[in-house]
């Protein structure tokens, strides 16, 4: 606890010493990196889940592994598309 | 875990040794996407001039070489086990996601990059292109009698007519 107030107290201090469009960066650059990590939290798990039940699937019907196989591939390719929009707007956030 | 059922079969030795749907899905969507970046590439040529355009056909080879990776990795595990595929497939969506962004960060100041109409391709490409897919999938996984069928000629397929 003394340990996070004293880390607390150092960010208050190199805040203050910051000029504002310094303190905008700086705001911008972590807004960007908590977006981009929060955008590829979501597919992770959906990705797992996919998958997961894709195994269960072709364990317990291996004849329709082709046909699993085929909606997996694209469900995953989707749940991607979510992690690759939240790369995009960090991208665009940070740097354009 | 060992078990006294003869019937047991561990998921760890299951594997697929049929064909791999995956390179079929993808060899369809790169086809799509040889129609489809020219459309992207003149879009962007017009908004941003010829940075644009090296942006997006940047951004569509970044797409296609993703979906070639993602299918190489499942249709390869796939043959050796399923618990492998899982483990492949979840560590290369990570691994993926970084050489994307990488791909992206090297390149970002040179001179040919435009990052608006890079990173609207990437999102453009990959979305539209799963839906042009989705739309055959769907279908042919919905009516599969109506599946197109290889006609050898004409004469054939008269003379079995009648």
């Amino acid at each position: 606890m003394e340990a996070l107030t004293r880390i607390a107290h150092a960010s208050i201090r190199v805040a203050a010493e910051l000029t504002p469009a310094e303190a905008k960066a700086n705001a911008a650059a972590q807004m960007a990196g908590l977006a981009y990590g929060l955008a590829a939290i979501g597919p992770g798990i959906g990705i797992g889940m996919i998958f997961g039940k894709a195994i269960e699937a072709m364990a317990r019907q291996p004849e329709s592994a082709g046909m699993v196989r085929t909606t997996m591939f694209l469900g995953v390719a989707f749940t991607e598309a979510l992690a690759l929009i939240g790369f995009v707007a960090f991208i665009l956030l940070k740097f354009a | 875990m060992k078990t006294d059922d003869p019937q047991y079969v561990s998921i760890l030795s299951m594997n697929d040794q049929g064909p791999a749907p995956e390179a079929a899905i993808v060899r369809d969507i790169i086809k799509h996407g040889s129609i489809v970046a020219p459309i992207l590439i003149g879009l962007s040529a017009l908004f941003w001039g010829v940075n644009g355009a090296w942006s997006s056909a940047y951004g569509v080879a970044l797409v296609l070489g993703n979906f070639a990776v993602a299918a190489w990795m499942v249709s390869y595990t796939a043959r050796i086990s399923y618990a492998l595929m899982m483990g492949a497939t979840l560590f290369g969506y990570i691994f993926r996601l970084a050489v994307i962004a990488a791909a992206v960060f090297f390149v970002r100041n040179a001179t040919w990059v435009e990052l608006v109409p890079l990173c609207m391709t990437i999102v453009i490409s990959h979305v539209g292109l799963l839906f042009w897919e989705m739309r055959y999938i769907s279908l042919s996984l919905a009516f599969p009698g109506l599946k197109p069928k290889h006609v050898a000629s004409p004469t054939v397929q008269d003379s079995t007519s009648n």
